[in-house]
């Protein structure tokens, strides 16, 4: 018996009401379990409650405190307003600033249990995850976003105010359409800035004089070498090509811009930046946040300080949250991160205390190593989602969630069903569910490749498709207005076969219709 | 750990957003709030209204993958009978057996749905109709001269003398002046009244008698008030511009109108008020009905009683003249008349009415519509009726008259805005 068991505590939890107080006595409690026994890391914590209203107006300027002005914004907000108000969807419980301090938005709506389910969820688990995951560490700045935030903001207003609402517009449009392609996603050297290259092209040159003997003249030389060739290469080489931060790539190289219009596409790519780790960590930051409210209301319980009603609030609104349809199901629209995430820590916490001898095989690292929170906490620091299914997925949660691969070939006329959870099929398995999850195979690989600068400057774009999985022409037609716009000469976009190199299709030039100048 | 409450925070932090989406969909959502009011019923209007628009010029483009084609993988949970090389036909609607089934943030779909508050449906829905002439006739009209604090004078009435700075000035003088204070003086007394208990210093005592004396006709020369120091508070008159205005609505009860017609006047009626309701912050309606005699009403005996009798215009316009007189001067008002009827007057009334019109009322209107109603399937080109007829003459350019007519619903709102749009070329 679970009651026999518990501690008869002093009751934090129960009820409906919430208070000031009783929120900062749970959170001590909560702190309490999460830094001590869990050995959580995580940034000052700073809890907000706002109300639904103000809960919309964050959800549409996609999450942050702070935002500058733009349309999209609005359409997002009318849109998630409707949804709401109809009942089609309720509102997030919560909203999680990767920020330091770290600031959670609860609603005032929620009850007292779904407040600590809320703060655990929150405070700590995702808290944990953005001060410790290596690509958030790497791609952001969590001490200083939202001073930069308020710069961008008040940056875009003066923009406004100088150049008019609709310039501006127009070049987030722009800026905003090419967002998925304005991050580095490999570490590169480091550019040289151009002064310094200007200086050291003049001590060549010198060098050059000082070492200068007329004699070298006479000597024969072999045949010319094409200088044809050499200028395309030299070109590419001093445009720094084939790139594929788009972003980046106008706001150096573009020769219309204005250094203003440059100064908004560097704003919209710091902010791709800071959210291209959210994409790829999503199971991962899910499943810790999970993860770690689930244990710590069982704690709490465990320890009399949540009520039984309260318990049973927190347990519904978990179970829904982790819940998986299977894919017949009409609800079904994809692998539910919160669930993947959440079952993949328990699984991880189950090996390394009580492993089998099966996982004992597959993971000779971890199993029975009996320091569970130890063994997660390596994980949530060195992983993202794709390396991390790749390494961890066991065949006992195959197993459990039965999961099957099925491959989609376009010649072929049925879908092939090309393994299952079984002992043939574990490893190809969990390399297609991990691929799944990688950005180089979710995102269009689109690169700046040439720039015709002796013609008509036609700025040349490659798609590199895998699989055969073309882009949506529609939407890349719109898209190259846009990019023509930035660019101010014509554009070609040419889909090519990444592993053939066959040009597959060629859109047609777009001509700019109004360049930014 | 820092627990901040900001549900007190400004609410609305998104209304420039918000502006700056309706503004970029601002032609769509013209056309779909005009459609709205064509298809709802005017009673309906006044409600903030759910739009659909196309979402094509709302589009945020992306490079992303088609749905179709290509060679994909599917890992897909809740497996039951496959085995390992299982064949499956490909599902009819693309995407395979899984993957995205419309992105979640409703990109994918045709229409885009969201609803206009009350404020903004109206202004979009008024947008580019204008009060007529109001520039060009009614600048005098709608100022009023109020009277406003403007600094201090030396005259004025005593009702509006300052007590404050009459009093500081006379302050200034006294002190200047050096008039004696009265505690001075009691003081000075007082040391006389004790020299005189004690008999002795004679001399002393006639020096402070003497002193004493000059106080005293220094105080009466040197006045405590003085005309100099009055000040008053001085009023200039502000031209202020009127805000509110009376909207006459007549109507023809006489047995010939049918319930459809007053269903299209009350419409007609309607949409003036609501016109009227957003250029200025006051707003009465006054009901006027007649039929061979008229008189004032409450909205629902207008609407819905029926009488019966023959049909006196000028009987109307009568009324509404007395009743200017009476509530409405029209220094203070600002005033719109409309309307309507099905056309049939007394022969011998015609003159009168127009004359009425022509020469009382109009000089006093901002503006006066005639709506005439019809049955639907009443035939225009039959001869113009009798009141028709007589107000074709007052109709001149830059009269502040119009004239139209109506037989059904969806006409209303299309002569109305015929009537006040912006562009519209004299009547």
């Amino acid at each position: 018996m679970v009651a026999a068991m518990r501690a008869t505590g002093d009751v934090l939890v129960s009820g409906t009401d919430w208070d000031f107080d009783r929120l900062r006595r749970v959170y001590d409690a909560i702190e309490g379990i999460a830094t001590g026994e869990f050995g959580l890391d995580v940034y000052p914590n700073q809890i907000e409650v706002i109300t639904a209203e103000q809960m919309l107006d964050a959800y549409s300027s996609i999450g942050m405190p702070l935002m500058y002005r733009h349309w999209s914004f609005g359409k997002h907000f009318a849109h998630n307003e409707v949804m709401y108000r109809k009942g089609y969807r309720g509102l997030a419980y919560e909203i999680v600033i990767n920020s330091s301090p770290c600031i959670s938005y609860v609603m005032e709506e929620n009850t007292m249990a779904m407040q600590t389910l809320v703060i655990a969820h929150a405070a700590f688990g995702h808290n944990h995850f953005f001060k410790n995951n290596n690509l958030f560490r790497q791609w952001t700045d969590a001490s200083s976003i939202l001073t930069y935030l308020d710069f961008a903001k008040s940056y875009i207003a003066r923009c406004e105010e100088r150049h008019g609402q609709r310039a501006v517009e127009r070049l987030l449009d722009a800026a905003h359409a090419l967002m998925g392609h304005g991050v580095h996603r490999y570490p590169r050297k480091r550019l040289p800035d151009l002064r310094q290259e200007e200086k050291r092209e003049r001590e060549r040159q010198q060098y050059q004089e000082s070492r200068y003997n007329d004699i070298w003249r006479t000597v024969p030389r072999g045949p010319d070498a094409p200088a044809e060739a050499d200028d395309a290469a030299a070109r590419k080489q001093r445009l720094r090509l084939p790139e594929e931060n788009l972003l980046y790539f106008f706001e150096k190289i573009a020769p219309r811009l204005q250094p203003w219009q440059r100064e908004v596409l560097r704003i919209v790519r710091h902010l791709a930046q800071y959210f291209y780790p959210q994409g790829q960590t999503k199971v991962m930051n899910e499943g810790c946040a999970t993860f770690v409210h689930y244990r710590t209301v069982q704690r709490l319980y465990d320890a009399g300080q949540l009520s039984e009603g309260a318990m049973m609030e927190i347990l519904d609104s978990h179970t829904a949250v982790v819940r998986q349809p299977e894919f017949d199901d009409p609800h079904y629209g994809g692998i539910n991160p919160y669930w993947l995430g959440f079952h993949m820590m328990g699984d991880i916490a189950r090996i390394s205390t009580e492993p089998t001898d099966e996982d004992r095989e597959w993971f000779p690292g971890i199993a029975g190593n009996g320091d569970p929170w130890g063994t997660l906490r390596n994980v949530w620091r060195d992983y993202r989602d794709e390396s991390f299914i790749l390494q961890f997925l066991s065949p006992h949660l195959m197993r459990k969630m039965k999961l099957f691969h099925l491959r989609d070939e376009a010649r072929a006329s049925e879908m092939v069903v090309s393994n299952i959870h079984d002992e043939r099929g574990y490893r190809e398995l969990r390399d297609a569910l991990a691929r799944s999850y990688d950005v180089a195979v979710q995102e269009p690989d689109i690169q700046v490749v040439d720039v015709d600068l002796t013609g008509d400057r036609r700025l040349v774009l490659h798609h590199r498709q895998r699989d055969g999985v073309a882009l949506d022409r529609d939407d890349a037609r719109r898209v190259l207005r846009h990019v023509a716009n930035l660019w101010g000469y014509p554009v070609r976009l040419v889909e090519v076969d990444a592993a053939s190199e066959r040009c597959v299709h060629e859109f047609d030039d777009i001509e700019p219709r109004d360049p930014f100048v | 750990m820092d627990i901040i409450d900001r549900r007190l925070n400004p609410r609305g932090k998104s209304l420039a957003n918000r502006q700056r989406f309706l503004r970029r969909a601002r032609r769509q959502i013209q056309d779909a709030v005009r459609d709205a009011a064509k298809s709802r019923g005017v009673a309906d209007v006044a409600d903030g209204e759910k739009i659909s628009i196309p979402v094509d010029d709302l589009r945020e483009p992306t490079f992303r993958h088609a749905r179709e084609g290509g060679d994909r993988d599917h890992v897909l949970p809740g497996n039951k009978e496959f085995v390992k090389g299982d064949r499956i036909p490909r599902p009819p609607s693309g995407g395979g057996g899984g993957g995205s089934k419309g992105s979640p943030d409703g990109e994918g779909e045709d229409e885009f749905r969201f609803v206009l508050s009350k404020d903004e449906f109206l202004s979009i829905f008024l947008d580019d109709l204008e009060l007529p002439d109001l520039a060009k006739k009614a600048v005098k009209q709608t100022e009023f001269p109020t009277y406003a604090r403007a600094g201090y004078s030396v005259s004025g009435s005593p009702a509006s003398l300052s007590l404050v700075r009459t009093m500081r000035h006379s302050l200034s003088r006294r002190m200047a002046l050096s008039r004696p204070s009265l505690s001075t003086l009691e003081a000075l007394e007082a040391r006389i009244a004790a020299l005189r208990e004690a008999g002795a210093d004679a001399a002393e005592l006639t020096r402070l008698e003497e002193e004493h004396a000059r106080m005293l006709a220094r105080r009466k020369r040197i006045a405590f008030i003085d005309p100099n120091d009055l000040r008053y508070k001085r009023f200039e008159p502000v031209p202020k511009p009127i805000a509110q205005a009376v909207m006459f609505c007549l109507m023809d009860v006489s047995g010939s109108m049918t319930e459809h017609m007053k269903d299209l006047a009350k419409r007609f009626y309607m949409l003036l008020y609501l016109f009227l309701k957003r250029r200025y912050r006051h707003v009465e309606v006054v009901f006027i009905r007649h039929t061979h005699e008229a008189q004032e009403v409450d909205e629902n005996t207008f609407f819905y009683s029926t009488e019966t009798g023959g049909t006196v215009v000028s009987t109307a316009l009568d009324e509404m003249k007395r009743i200017i007189d009476l509530r409405y001067p029209s220094g203070n008002w600002n005033i719109y008349a409309a309307q309507a009827s099905d056309g049939d007057n007394t022969s011998d009334d015609n003159a009168k009415a127009v004359e009425t019109l022509d020469k009382v009322l109009l000089p006093l209107c901002q503006y006066f519509a005639y709506v005439e109603v019809g049955s639907e399937d009443k035939d225009w080109t039959a001869p113009d009726t009798e009141l028709w007829a007589a107000y074709k003459v007052l109709r001149k350019p830059g009269a502040n008259m119009a004239m139209r007519k109506v037989r059904r619903r969806t006409e209303i709102f299309p002569v109305f805005r015929d009537l006040f749009s912006r562009e519209r070329e004299a009547a």
